[in-house]
C-alpha cells in the first residue's frame, strides 16, 4: 500500500510538460495572443493621443522638429528588429534541442533589447536638457507617455528573456518547455512591431 | 492545425511539432534571415523616404509611402516571426480583432475631435 501510494506521488511530482487545452490549442499561447491583442487598444490610445497632441504647442514652444534626431532613432529601430530575428533563433535552437545555442540567442536578444532602452534613456535625457520635459506641453507629455510605455515593455521582455537565460542555466529549459520560448517571443515580437507603427507615425511622419 | 506552405526549402523542420496548442512547422533560420534583410531594407528605404521629403516631396505622397512600407513590416513580422502564416487560424483572428477593434475605436475618436 504504501509503495503504491509512493509510487503515485512520484508519478504526480515527476517533471512534466504537458499542454493544458480544453479547445485543442494551447491555453497559454491562446491567453497571450488574447493579451496581445488587448495591448493593441493601449497603445491605439497612446499614438492616437500623440497624434492629436504633437501640434499642439503654442507659438516658440518646443516641438518635434526641434528635438528628434532621425538617424540616431534609426539605428535603434535596426537594433530592435534585429532583436526579432535574435529571438526566432531562440525559438527555432531550443526546439532543436540546442539548448546552448538557445541560451545564446537568449542572451544576445536581451542585449540588443537593453541597446534600445539605453538608446531611449539617453533619447530622454538629450530631450530634457535641450528643455522637454514631461509636463512642458501637450506634445512632451504624450510623446514621453508613448515611447516611456513602450519602453517599459522592452525592460519587461528583457526581464523575461534574463529568466528564461537562468531557468535554462539552472537545467529548467529544455525542448519539452519549448513553447515558454516561444510565447515569451510572441511578446517580444509584438513590441517590435509595435516600434514599427512608432517609428513611422512619431518621427518620420511629417512635423 | 495549421498547414504550413509547402516549401521545401523553407520549411525544413516541418516534422518538428514540438504540440504548441495547434502545433506548427518551424519555418528554417535562413527565411527567417530573408525577413530580417527586407525589413532591413524597408527602414533603410523609410528613412531614406524621410529625408528626401526635405527636398519637395508632398505630404500626402510621403505619408502613404511610409504607411505602406509600415503595413508591410507589421505584417512582415506578424507572419513569419510570430509564425501566424504557420500557426492555428484563431490566434490570426483573436490579433487582428484587437488591431482593427484598436484603429476603429481611435479613428473614430480622431474623427469626432475633429482631427482630420
Amino acid at each position: 500500500m504504501a509503495d503504491t501510494m509512493a509510487a503515485e506521488a512520484a508519478t504526480h511530482s515527476a517533471p512534466r510538460e504537458e499542454h493544458r487545452t480544453s479547445t485543442g490549442i494551447s491555453n497559454e499561447k491562446l491567453a497571450m495572443w488574447v493579451f496581445l491583442g488587448s495591448e493593441c487598444l493601449l497603445f491605439g490610445g497612446l499614438i492616437s493621443t500623440y497624434m492629436f497632441n504633437k501640434g499642439r504647442i503654442g507659438p516658440g514652444d518646443i516641438g518635434p522638429a526641434d528635438v528628434f534626431d532621425i538617424p540616431f532613432t534609426s539605428v535603434s529601430s535596426f537594433v530592435l528588429l534585429m532583436s526579432s530575428l535574435t529571438m526566432v533563433f531562440a525559438v527555432s535552437s531550443i526546439v532543436r534541442g540546442d539548448l546552448r545555442g538557445n541560451r545564446i540567442w537568449l542572451a544576445t536578444t536581451a542585449a540588443l533589447g537593453a541597446t534600445f532602452v539605453a538608446g531611449q534613456v539617453y533619447e530622454f535625457t538629450a530631450f530634457y536638457s535641450e528643455g522637454l520635459g514631461f509636463t512642458t506641453n501637450l506634445f512632451g507629455s504624450s510623446f514621453y507617455a508613448l515611447t516611456g510605455f513602450h519602453g517599459a515593455h522592452v525592460t519587461i521582455g528583457i526581464i523575461m528573456l534574463m529568466s528564461l537565460f537562468v531557468m535554462s542555466l539552472r537545467g529548467n529549459l529544455g525542448p519539452e518547455r519549448a513553447e515558454k520560448v516561444e510565447i515569451i517571443g510572441l511578446y517580444w515580437h509584438f513590441v517590435d512591431i509595435v516600434w514599427i507603427v512608432i517609428f513611422t507615425i512619431v518621427y518620420l511622419f511629417p512635423q | 492545425m495549421a498547414t504550413v506552405t509547402p516549401d521545401p526549402q523553407d520549411t525544413a523542420h516541418a516534422s518538428d511539432e514540438h504540440a504548441s496548442g495547434g502545433g506548427h512547422a518551424h519555418p528554417t533560420d535562413w527565411l527567417y534571415v530573408k525577413v530580417a534583410i527586407a525589413l532591413a531594407v524597408l527602414t533603410a528605404f523609410e528613412v531614406f523616404t524621410y529625408f528626401e521629403s526635405l527636398h519637395g516631396w508632398g505630404d500626402t505622397a510621403l505619408i502613404i509611402m511610409l504607411v505602406l512600407m509600415m503595413l508591410v513590416k507589421f505584417f512582415l513580422v506578424v507572419a513569419f516571426f510570430m509564425h501566424l502564416k504557420f500557426d492555428a487560424p484563431i490566434f490570426w483572428r483573436l490579433f487582428m480583432f484587437g488591431v482593427v477593434l484598436a484603429m476603429a475605436v481611435y479613428m473614430l475618436m480622431l474623427t469626432a475631435f475633429r482631427f482630420w
